[in-house]
């Protein structure tokens, strides 16, 4: 582990990246963290000198798509902080060892670093069964909760981690919860998104790693610099929006013209993430531009509140595709008709008030009437 | 000509804020289901044009934003006026505190709704039963305002919005928020059915005038009625 002494900048140089590149890629990292310009020349100090920050990365119950997205981010040194920079002393998809050793790595991280580690979650906990996710002979909730005790701060990442994802949609068979729910005491970060961008997950790790605090935090814990604005907010598409023109099917003359997916069901206007900014697979594009509407996938519950591609989801009980508005308009008739039926019974049962007849009942107790 | 004798004392009821109160409500409540119902299924009459072209759905948005803080500052200001108001317009009202509210919400059932007696319900203001009614769709209106500002505070940075932020996390984002604020416009307006009906049931068996009192702020009521008030109240309502 001779590299562990050589700095986060020597050892991309070493890998022939050059420092024009390295430059770039601190000034987008400040960008994106929304820092000022002295930003950068903190970024670079802290990659040029900052020791590693030692990593401990769980993959509980997940699909590995936010590996899949962290590894696969097109900028090469993104790829360099996450097998280089950050010390992967234990992650199951990645790491070499197994069996014992694996055990021994993050048993070793954990009390060497103890109070400096952070620890990494892909996946959700299940608490109906612990048995439902093991590792090692051990439940994936002893696990999480005793390297949770000396962590700096754990770092949930994605959907899975965060709000549990499809693990934990009706009617979460295994009792999935997400980190925040199982651990207490501990900062949490939720990277949300399924995945979540490359980008903002290696701005995460910039951040931890430069100012070696947590970033500012939404009130669901997600980093602030990355989930303080809609989709819709940031959408290419707006404009159409506010004017009122809307892609009717997914054939139609508006999808042609690029018109707003509002009424397939985009979650745009409800969904906190950073898709119309830093885009995916380096900035191409994102769902909304190549003309899918945003499912909502960096919200709580995002599954069950479907179908995708309908506005209003489904009111729960009464099957789907039952919107409030068929149980309004249902409620409402159903008024309607019994307000009819109340005004015919009342001009049978009161006609004698009607008609100025005294009611026999009341002018014994009433004699004024 | 048919005509009838028992003695009626004209009471006022509704002062001027009230009334005011009642029909800036209901004018807002009007304005935002009809522009929140088109924000939920927007028409598409103005498809095949360019975006540049127009700002429609812009302004349906815009107009139901305007609505909702006229329809929220006259709401606080009708909470006030239950503290500042005459007797009929009392918060303690509206809250079935005492036993004798609860008789009488049981009477009213038993009349207006069953219609199993026959027996006149006495009260001057709202009855019992109505007025938890109100309190009730009081409730849902301060619902309807935090949903919605809580949707609001997205696209807003002035601070009133910001009060009102802490629902979203609440129901588990702005969808739950979303979903809930949809919901309880049919809650509205399964009100306004009701309600309206019921204005007019009372007027049209009582014929003590409830329509016009909201209007003008008088309704007729028996004499007899008046005067045990009166004794009740120790307070002489002639002028
Ligand atoms: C009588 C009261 C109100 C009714 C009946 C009502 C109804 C609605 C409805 C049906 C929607 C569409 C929801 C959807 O997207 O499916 C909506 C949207 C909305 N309402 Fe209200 N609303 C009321 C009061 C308010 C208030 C007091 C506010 C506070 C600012 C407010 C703010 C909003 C916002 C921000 C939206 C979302 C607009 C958008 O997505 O562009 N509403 N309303
Ligand atoms: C044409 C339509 C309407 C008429 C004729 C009408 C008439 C009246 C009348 C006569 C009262 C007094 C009833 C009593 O003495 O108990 C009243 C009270 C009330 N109405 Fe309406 N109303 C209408 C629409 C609405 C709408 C749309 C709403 C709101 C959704 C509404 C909300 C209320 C409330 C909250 C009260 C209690 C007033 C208070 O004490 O502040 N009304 N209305
Ligand atoms: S496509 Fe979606 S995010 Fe974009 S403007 Fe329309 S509703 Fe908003
Ligand atoms: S557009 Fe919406 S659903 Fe798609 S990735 Fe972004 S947040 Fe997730």
């Amino acid at each position: 582990m001779e590299h562990k002494q050589r700095s986060f900048y020597e050892e991309v140089r070493g890998e022939g990246t050059s420092r024009r590149d390295f430059l770039k890629f601190c000034t987008t990292m400040a960008a994106f963290l929304g820092l000022e310009s002295s930003g950068v020349g903190q970024i670079v100090k802290a990659l040029e000198t900052k020791p590693r920050l030692p990593v401990i990365w769980f993959h509980f119950q997940e699909c590995t798509c936010c590996s899949e997205s962290f590894i696969r981010a097109s900028h090469p040194i993104v790829a360099t902080i996450v097998l280089d920079k950050i010390s992967l002393d234990y992650q199951e998809t990645l790491m070499a060892a197994s069996g014992y050793q694996a055990e021994e790595a993050y048993k070793t991280v954990m009390a060497k670093h103890s109070g400096e580690y952070i620890v990494m979650v892909e996946g959700s906990i299940p608490t109906e069964n612990e048995a439902y996710c093991c590792i090692g002979g051990r439940s994936a909730l002893q696990i999480l909760q005793e390297a949770a005790k000396n962590a700096m701060a754990v770092v949930a990442w994605g959907n899975c981690a965060s709000a549990g994802c499809v693990q934990a949609a009706k009617p979460n068979p295994t009792g999935a919860k997400p980190v925040h729910k199982v651990i207490s005491g501990k900062p949490v970060i939720n990277v949300q998104g399924c995945p979540p961008i490359a980008d903002v997950m290696a701005g995460v790790v910039v951040h931890l790693l430069t100012f070696g605090r947590i970033p500012q935090l939404d009130e669901l814990n997600r980093p602030k610099a990355f989930y303080s604005r809609r989709v819709h907010d940031t959408c290419y598409r707006r404009a159409n929006f506010d004017a009122g023109l809307f892609v009717e099917s997914f054939d139609d003359e508006g999808a042609k013209k690029g018109y707003c997916l509002y009424k397939m069901g985009c979650k745009g206007p409800v969904t906190y993430n950073s898709c119309g900014i830093i885009k995916w697979n380096d900035g191409i594009s994102y769902p909304i531009q190549s003309g899918h509407p945003c499912i909502g996938c960096s919200e709580e519950g995002f599954w069950d509140n479907g179908p995708f591609y309908q506005h209003l989801p489904s009111v729960a009980g009464f099957g789907i595709e039952t919107t409030a508005d068929k149980v309004g308009l249902g409620l409402g008739i159903a008024t309607a008709v019994g307000v009819a039926g109340h005004a015919i019974v009342t001009n049978i049962r009161k006609h004698r008030e009607l008609s100025n007849v005294p009611d026999k009942s009341s002018e014994i107790e009433n004699p004024k009437v | 000509m048919r005509s009838r004798t028992i003695p009626m004392r004209e009471v006022y009821v509704w002062e001027l804020p009230v009334r005011m109160y009642h029909w800036v409500n209901m004018m807002c409540v009007i304005a935002l289901c009809i522009t929140g119902f088109i924000i939920g299924n927007p028409p598409a009459f103005m498809n095949g044009t360019e975006a540049y072209f127009n700002y429609w759905f812009g302004t349906v948005r815009f107009v139901h934003f305007i609505a909702a803080f006229l329809f929220f500052f006259n709401f606080i200001f009708r909470t006030y006026w239950g503290f500042a108001g005459n007797e009929f317009s009392r918060w303690t009202n509206f809250i079935p505190l005492k036993r004798s509210q609860w008789k009488e919400i049981v009477d009213v059932i038993k009349v207006d709704i069953l219609q199993v007696t026959h027996q006149k319900i006495d009260s001057i203001g709202h009855n019992a039963l109505a007025s938890l009614v109100y309190f009730i769709t009081f409730l849902i209106f301060l619902l309807q305002c935090l949903t919605g500002f809580g949707m609001y505070s997205a696209m807003s940075k002035s601070f009133l919005p910001k009060m009102f932020a802490w629902i979203v996390p609440v129901l588990g984002g702005d969808m739950g928020v979303r979903q809930l604020h949809h919901i309880l416009m049919w809650g509205f307006i399964i009100f306004a059915i009701v309600h309206v009906y019921l204005v007019f049931y009372h007027d049209y068996i009582e014929r003590r005038g409830v329509t016009s009192s909201m209007i003008g702020g008088w309704k007729f009521i028996e004499e007899d009625v008046v005067e045990r008030h009166e004794a009740e109240t120790g307070e002489n309502t002639k002028c």
